[in-house]
C-alpha cells in the first residue's frame, strides 16, 4: 500500500531542491558553504591586498630574533638576549602559574563563602552575601586596579624599612610585606648532599619521599584501626601514632640535614635573600581569586541547596553528627552540581589572567601580545599566536569537563 | 553616488572614512579634516584639557599641517593611540599622520614601512631617582627596581644599558605615564626611566620636585618625529615641509605675530618671500595654496614659539632648548633651505 | 447529682490562664541574638570575627568618606583644605563628572542628548523586561534604536528615518511572504530593506551638520560611562538574534551548518575578550577593503557582539535542550515546518527559560565593556586612567575615582541581577 505521504519516487526535478525536505538541506548547506567561502575569500583577499599595499608580509621569523627586553619574573632562564619565542614561553608559564594559583585560592574563598552564606549565623551569612554581591557586580578590571592600588600605595616601600627609626618593620622579623612584593624566609640545608644546586634538589626529593612514606604508613594505621573497629566495635586511638609517623622522621631528617632559614634582609635598593613573591603576581592572583571566589560561592550555595532537605533529615535520623552530614552526605551529592560550573570558572580565571598587563605582570598577553608586539610591530602574527594559545588551553579544560561529566553521569541500573 | 543608508549613516557618524594609500592628500581634502594620531595624554606634548581641547607640542605640529592644507588649524581630528595601536592605526589608514613622540629607528622606518618626515624633538633616555637614595650615577643602580613605560624603545635601551654595564635590575613595566608616576612616588620602584623630556615634565608636576634628581647619564638617542605611511610621498612632503617651515620661520624671525605683515607683500628677504608664498611657486609644487606656510606658522607660531608655549622654560614642564636649539644657536634643529 | 457535684468542687476556672511571658532569654532580641549569632561556641567566635572585620572596614573608610572635600579645583588645593586630616577629595567627581559620564570630547552643550537617550532607554526596555505592560509599548521599543542613534550622533534626521523606512519595508515584505515560506519571507524582507536603504542613501545629504542642537558628533568623541552603556546595550541587543541563530545552527541536522556554528562558538568562547579587542584594534582594519576603513567604535561593536553572541548561543542551547522532546514532536505532528515550529512553539518557550541566563551574560558583558580602556578607548575606566590621572590638576588621586566607577557599575549590575532574580521567581511559578 502506498500512502499519500510517500514521496514520489524516481523522478528528480530541480524544484525539489527547494521544496523537498530531503534535498533542501543540501541546497542550504551548499548556499552556506558558498557564502562562507566567499566571505573568507573576501576577507583574505583584502588582507593580502592591504599587506601588499604596505609591502608587508606575514612571517614568523621575528620569533627567533632576540627579544631585547627584560622580564621581572621568569620561571625559566631568560635574558634580554633570548628569543621572542622564549619570551612567549616565559609568558605562557607565568600565565599558567597565576591561573593555577588563582584557581586554588578562588576555590578556597568560594567554598568558604558559599558554605558560610548558608550558615545559621545571621551576621556571617549577611556578610558573605554582601561579599558575593559586591564582587560579582563590579568589573574585574576595576578590582584588579583597586587591589593593585592597595598593594602599591598602602603597603610600605622598602625605603620605609631603612634608617634608625623605620616607618615599617618586618613581620615577626621573618617576612617583609613591601609594595614590591612579599619576602618570606627560604629554607636551606646546611649539611645537605653536596653543596651544589643539584644537591638541594636531592634534599627536597628526600623530604618528599619521607612525606609519601608517612602518608602510606598513616593510611595503613587507619585501615588497621577500622578493621579492629569492625571486628571488636572499639576503635583504637590512632591520633598520636599518626602524628608521630608524620613528624618524627621529618624532624629527624631536618636535624640531620641542618635545616636553616635564610631570612630576607634589606640590602642595597631591595630586600635580598628569602623567597620573593612579586607585587604584580600577588595583585593579579588575589584579585582573580577574590573576584572568581564570589562566583564560585554562588555555585557552591546553589549546589548545596540543590541537595534535597530530606537527605539532611535522613542523615540526621541515622544519628550522624551535623559536621559529618555536610562532609559525608551533602557535599558528595552537591559536588555533582558544583563541579561543572566550577571548571568553567577556572576557564574564566585563565582567560581573565590576560588582564595581568594592567599590573605589569609578565603573562603571555604582556610578553607576546604586549612588548613583543610593540617592539616588532608584528600585530597579526602575535595576536594569532596569542589566540591559539588561549584556545588550546580552553579546549583542554573543556575536554576535562566532558570527561568528568561522563564519569559522574548517574549510572542507572 | 550610490551608497547604502548603512554606510551613509556610518559615514555621517564618522564611523567610516575612506582612505587610499596612494592619495592620502586627496582623501584628506575630501574629508575636510586631517586625522592625526597622538598619545592618550602626555602633558606638554599632547593632552586634552578640561574642555577636551587637545594642546601640546605634538598637537601643534598636527595643527600646523592642517593649517597648511586647509588654512584652518582646527580642521584636525585627534585620534588617541597607545604604544600598541599607533603603528597599525597609521598603517591601516585610520590616521594620516602620527605625531606621538615616536622614536625614529631603522626598523620602524624600513621594516614597518613608515616614513619619518623629520625630527621635532631630540630626546634621550634618562633616569630619575629620589634624592634620599644618594645615587649620583646610573652605574650605581645595581639591583634597583626600575619603572618603565611599556611599549616604547626605552625597554630595549634599558636592557642594553644594564647589560653592557654588567649590572642587574628589576623592570616594572607600566602601561601609562600617570600610573608609572604613582608607582615611583609610592616607592614601588627606585628609578623611573623614560625620555629625559618626559622625566622633566613628570618631575615638574611633583609636589616636591627638589626631592628628585635626574641622573647625568643619557643612555640613548631618541629623535622624536612625526611619521606617515611609506609610499605616501605627496602627503609626506607636505608634513615634512610644514615642519621645516616652522623651523625655518624661527631661524628667519618669522613669528605668529609678524607673519601676516610679512606675508602681505614681498619683502627684502627672498627666503622669507619664498617661504610665505609672496615669491615663487613653492605652494603649488606641494599642491597647496601659496600661503600654506603662512597659515601653518599663524596656527601656533614657529618652532620656537611652539616649544616655548608648550614645553619651554616658562611652562610647568620647564625644558631648556638644549639640543633642540636652532643650529645657529648650537643646537641640532636645522631645516633644508626653501628654494 | 449535678448540683451535688457542683457543690463538691470549690472553684472552676472558666477561662484560660493568660500565657506567662516567656523567660527573657527565650524571646525578643535576646532570643534572636542567641539563635542567630551565638548559637554555639564556634558560631559565637564567627560572630566576633565578623564584627571585628566590619569594625576594621568601617574604621578605615568612614573618616575618609565623611570627611570628604567636595569643592576644590585641584588635588593640591584639596590636600591644603584637608590640612593633613584623613579625607577623600570627592571634588574630582564634582569637577570632572561630565568627563566621567560623557568622555572629554562630547560637546558640553549637547549633554542633554545622551541624557535623554538614557532616560528613553528605560521606556524602551520596560515592555521587554516586564510582560505585564501593554504590548503596544513595544512599538516604542522598536523605534528606540533610531531615536537613540539620532540623539547620540546627531546629524541629518534623514539617516535614521531612511533606516527606519527600510526596516519597515523589510518587515512588510516579510509579513507578505512569510505565509508561503519563512525563508522566502526572510530573504525577501532583507532584499526589500536593502533596496530602500540604497535608494534612501541618495537623499541623505553628504555634508555634516556642524551647527545647532542636532549637529553631528563623531563616534570617537564618545566616551565615559556613556560609552560603556552604549557598548553594553548595543552589543547585547545585537547579539541576541545572532545568538538564537547560532544556537539553532548548532542543533541543526545539517552537518556543515552545525560545524560552522560549533567552531565559531567554541573559538570565541575559548579566547579572552581582550585578544578579540586586540583583533579589533590592530588586526581588523587589515580585513576591510583597502579603500575604506571602519571606525574603532564599530570594530569594537562587531567583536563584542560576536563575543556575547557565542555565550548567548550557549544559554539558548541550554533552553532548547531543556524543552521536553514532546514539544518538538507536537510541532511536527501539527504539520508545521521547521521555521514555523521554531517560531511558534519551540523558541517562545526556550527563550523564556533562557532569559535569566541571557541577563547574566548581559551583566557580564556590561562589566567587560571596561576592557576597551586597554585599547585606548576612553570609557569610564579609560577616562580615569588616561586624561584625568594624567592631568596636572588631579594627578595622584586614585580611590575616589575608582570607587566612583565601582559604585556606578555596582548600581547598574546589581539592579539588573535583582531583576533577573525577580524574573526567575516569576517564571518558576509560571511553570508549576
Amino acid at each position: 500500500m502506498t500512502s499519500i505521504t510517500d514521496p514520489p519516487q524516481g523522478s528528480f526535478r530541480p524544484s525539489m531542491l527547494i521544496n523537498d525536505t530531503r534535498y533542501r538541506s543540501y541546497t542550504f548547506q551548499a548556499i552556506a558553504f558558498i557564502v562562507l567561502a566567499a566571505s573568507i575569500g573576501y576577507l583574505l583577499d583584502n588582507l593580502f591586498e592591504n599587506l601588499a599595499a604596505q609591502g608587508l608580509e606575514i612571517s614568523f621569523g621575528f620569533l627567533a630574533a632576540p627579544a631585547g627586553y627584560d622580564i621581572n619574573q621568569t620561571l625559566i632562564e631568560y635574558t634580554s638576549q633570548s628569543s621572542n619565542l622564549r619570551a612567549a614561553v616565559v609568558g605562557i608559564l607565568n600565565t599558567l602559574l597565576v591561573a593555577v594559583l588563582a584557581c586554588v585560592t578562588a576555590t578556597v574563598f568560594g567554598v568558604l563563602a558559599g558554605v558560610l552564606r548558608l550558615s545559621n549565623n545571621w551576621l556571617v551569612a549577611k556578610l558573605m552575601a554582601i561579599y558575593v554581591e559586591i564582587f560579582r557586580n563590579i568589573p574585574v578590571l576595576i578590582w584588579i586596579l583597586i587591589i593593585y592600588g592597595i598593594m602599591t600605595i598602602v603597603l610600605a616601600a622598602p625605603r620605609d624599612f631603612r634608617g634608625d627609626d623605620p616607618a615599617a618593620s618586618m613581620f615577626l622579623g621573618l617576612a617583609a610585606f613591601t609594595n614590591r612584593g612579599v619576602y618570606i624566609p627560604l629554607p636551606q640545608f646546611t649539611r645537605g648532599f653536596g653543596a651544589a644546586e643539584l644537591g638541594a634538589i636531592w634534599d627536597w626529593l628526600l623530604v618528599i619521599a619521607l612525606l609519601i612514606g608517612s602518608l602510606i604508613a598513616t593510611r595503613f594505621v587507619t585501615a588497621r584501626a577500622t578493621r579492629i573497629q569492625e571486628a571488636t566495635g572499639i576503635r583504637p586511638k590512632t591520633l598520636m601514632t599518626n602524628l608521630a609517623i608524620w613528624f618524627a622522621p621529618l624532624i629527624l631528617t631536618f636535624l640531620i640535614l641542618g635545616l636553616t632559614f635564610e631570612i630576607p634582609a634589606l640590602r642595597g635598593f631591595n630586600f635580598a635573600g628569602g623567597i620573593k613573591i612579586g607585587a604584580p603576581l600577588i595583585a593579579i592572583w588575589f584579585a582573580l581569586s577574590i573576584y572568581t571566589g564570589a562566583f564560585i560561592a554562588e555555585n557552591v550555595r546553589a549546589g548545596i541547596q540543590a541537595v534535597s532537605k530530606g537527605q539532611t533529615e535522613a542523615a540526621a535520623a541515622l544519628g550522624i553528627r551535623p559536621g559529618r552530614i555536610m562532609s559525608l552526605v551533602i557535599l558528595p551529592q552537591a559536588l555533582r552540581v558544583i563541579i561543572p560550573p566550577l571548571i568553567s570558572n577556572y576557564l574564566n580565571i585563565t582567560k581573565n589572567s590576560s588582564l595581568a598587563i594592567l599590573v605589569g605582570y609578565a603573562d603571555v598577553t604582556a610578553t607576546l601580545g604586549g612588548i613583543t608586539l610593540n617592539q616588532t610591530g608584528r600585530a597579526i602574527e602575535c595576536v594569532l599566536l596569542l589566540m591559539l594559545f588561549y584556545l588550546l588551553i580552553s579546549l583542554l579544560i573543556s575536554a576535562v569537563i566532558n570527561v568528568y561529566n561522563n564519569a559522574i553521569k548517574l549510572k542507572e541500573r | 553616488m550610490n551608497k547604502t543608508v548603512f554606510f551613509g549613516a556610518v559615514a555621517v557618524a564618522g564611523l567610516a572614512a575612506s582612505m587610499g594609500s596612494a592619495a592620502t592628500l586627496d582623501d584628506i581634502k575630501e574629508r575636510g579634516s586631517l586625522n592625526c594620531g597622538v598619545t592618550t595624554g602626555l602633558v606638554g606634548f599632547a593632552s586634552p584639557d578640561a574642555n577636551g581641547v587637545w594642546t601640546g607640542f605634538d598637537v601643534g605640529v598636527c595643527r600646523a599641517v592642517a593649517a597648511a592644507i586647509f588654512g584652518d588649524p582646527t580642521a584636525v581630528e585627534f585620534v588617541p593611540t597607545t604604544g600598541k595601536t599607533r603603528f597599525t592605526s597609521l598603517a591601516s589608514g585610520e590616521i594620516d599622520l602620527l605625531a606621538r613622540n615616536t622614536t625614529w629607528t631603522f626598523s620602524r622606518d624600513v621594516d614597518l614601512k613608515f616614513d619619518f618626515v623629520g625630527v621635532n624633538y631630540y630626546d634621550g633616555q634618562g633616569f630619575m631617582v629620589p634624592k634620599e637614595l644618594g645615587v649620583s650615577s646610573a652605574k650605581d643602580l645595581d639591583g634597583a627596581t626600575v619603572c618603565i613605560q611599556t611599549g616604547t624603545t626605552t625597554e630595549l635601551n634599558l636592557a642594553d644599558f644594564f647589560r653592557t654595564n654588567n649590572i642587574s635590575y628589576e623592570p616594572v613595566p607600566i602601561e601609562t605615564n600617570a600610573e608609572a608616576q604613582q608607582q615611583y612616588l609610592a616607592g614601588a620602584c627606585d628609578v623611573y626611566t623614560t625620555d629625559a623630556s618626559g622625566l622633566a615634565a613628570t618631575r615638574a608636576s611633583f609636589e616636591n620636585p627638589a626631592d628628585h634628581v635626574l641622573l647625568p647619564e643619557i643612555i640613548s638617542k631618541e629623535p622624536l618625529g612625526p611619521l606617515v605611511r611609506h609610499g605616501d610621498n605627496d602627503f609626506g612632503d607636505i608634513a615634512r615641509w610644514t615642519l621645516n617651515a616652522l623651523i625655518t620661520a624661527e631661524e628667519l624671525g618669522v613669528t605668529s605675530a609678524n607673519v601676516e605683515e610679512l606675508g602681505a607683500a614681498a619683502g627684502n628677504n627672498p627666503e622669507i618671500n619664498r617661504l610665505l608664498g609672496t615669491e615663487g611657486e613653492l605652494g603649488a609644487m606641494l599642491g597647496l595654496e601659496a600661503d600654506w606656510a603662512k597659515n601653518a606658522i599663524a596656527a601656533g607660531g614657529n618652532y620656537g614659539e611652539l616649544f616655548e608655549k608648550n614645553i619651554g622654560e616658562n611652562t610647568p614642564i620647564g625644558l631648556a632648548r638644549g639640543l633642540n636649539a636652532q643650529w645657529t644657536d648650537g643646537g641640532l634643529i636645522y631645516s633644508p633651505p626653501f628654494r | 447529682m449535678t448540683n451535688n457535684h457542683d457543690r463538691s468542687i470549690a472553684f472552676v476556672r472558666t477561662e484560660d490562664v493568660p500565657a506567662a511571658p516567656p523567660p527573657p532569654n527565650a524571646a525578643g532580641p535576646t532570643k534572636w541574638l542567641k539563635d542567630n549569632l551565638f548559637a554555639t561556641i564556634p558560631n559565637s567566635i564567627l560572630t566576633i570575627v565578623a564584627l571585628l572585620v566590619i569594625y576594621l572596614i568601617l574604621q578605615g573608610t568612614l573618616p575618609w568618606l565623611l570627611n570628604g572635600v567636595w569643592v576644590s579645583p585641584s588635588l593640591s588645593v584639596c590636600r591644603d583644605i584637608l590640612d593633613g586630616a584623613t579625607g577623600a577629595c570627592f571634588a574630582v567627581l564634582t569637577e570632572r563628572w561630565n568627563q566621567l559620564l560623557f568622555g572629554f570630547q562630547y560637546p558640553a552643550d549637547l549633554y542633554w542628548r545622551p541624557g535623554l537617550a538614557f532616560i528613553l532607554l528605560f521606556f524602551a526596555a520596560a515592555p521587554v523586561l516586564f510582560f505585564d505592560l501593554p504590548r503596544k509599548l513595544l512599538i516604542f521599543t522598536a523605534l528606540y534604536p533610531f531615536i537613540a542613534f539620532y540623539l547620540i550622533w546627531g546629524g541629518s534626521i534623514l539617516t535614521p528615518i531612511v533606516a527606519l523606512v527600510g526596516v519597515v519595508a523589510g518587515a512588510a515584505v516579510y509579513q507578505r511572504y512569510v505565509k508561503g515560506s519563512f525563508a522566502l519571507g526572510f530573504f525577501a524582507g532583507i532584499v526589500a530593506a536593502l533596496i530602500v536603504w540604497n535608494l534612501g542613501g541618495l537623499i541623505i545629504p553628504d555634508e555634516e551638520i556642524t551647527e545647532g542642537a542636532m549637529r553631528s558628533v563623531a563616534s570617537r568623541d564618545l566616551g565615559g560611562f556613556m560609552l560603556n552603556m552604549m557598548l553594553g546595550v548595543t552589543c547585547v541587543s545585537l547579539s541576541v538574534p545572532l545568538g538564537i541563530a547560532l544556537a539553532l545552527g548548532r542543533q541543526s541536522s545539517m552537518p556543515l551548518i552545525k560545524y560552522i556554528c560549533v567552531i565559531f562558538i567554541e573559538f570565541i568562547r575559548g579566547v579572552p575578550l581582550i585578544t578579540l579587542l586586540f583583533v579589533a584594534s590592530v588586526m581588523l582594519s587589515y580585513f576591510f577593503p583597502p579603500e575604506a576603513t571602519v571606525d574603532l567604535f564599530l570594530r569594537v561593536v562587531i567583536m563584542i557582539t560576536m563575543f556575547s553572541a557565542a555565550y548567548i548561543a550557549e544559554v539558548i542551547r541550554g533552553g532548547l535542550a531543556a524543552l521536553p522532546k514532546g514539544q518538538y514532536e507536537a510541532g511536527d505532528s501539527l504539520g508545521l515546518d521547521y521555521a514555523q515550529s521554531m517560531r511558534l512553539i519551540i523558541l517562545p518557550q526556550a527563550l523564556k527559560i533562557s532569559i535569566p541566563g541571557i541577563v547574566n551574560v548581559a551583566v557580564g558583558l556590561f562589566k567587560d565593556t571596561t576592557l576597551v580602556s586597554v585599547i585606548s578607548m576612553f570609557d569610564l575606566v579609560g577616562m580615569i586612567r588616561g586624561p584625568i590621572l594624567a592631568s596636572t590638576d588631579w594627578q595622584g588621586i586614585y580611590w575616589e575615582l575608582f570607587g566612583f566607577a565601582a559604585l556606578l557599575f555596582f548600581v547598574v549590575c546589581y539592579g539588573i541581577s535583582q531583576y533577573s532574580q525577580w524574573l526567575e521567581r516569576r517564571l518558576a511559578t509560571d511553570h508549576r
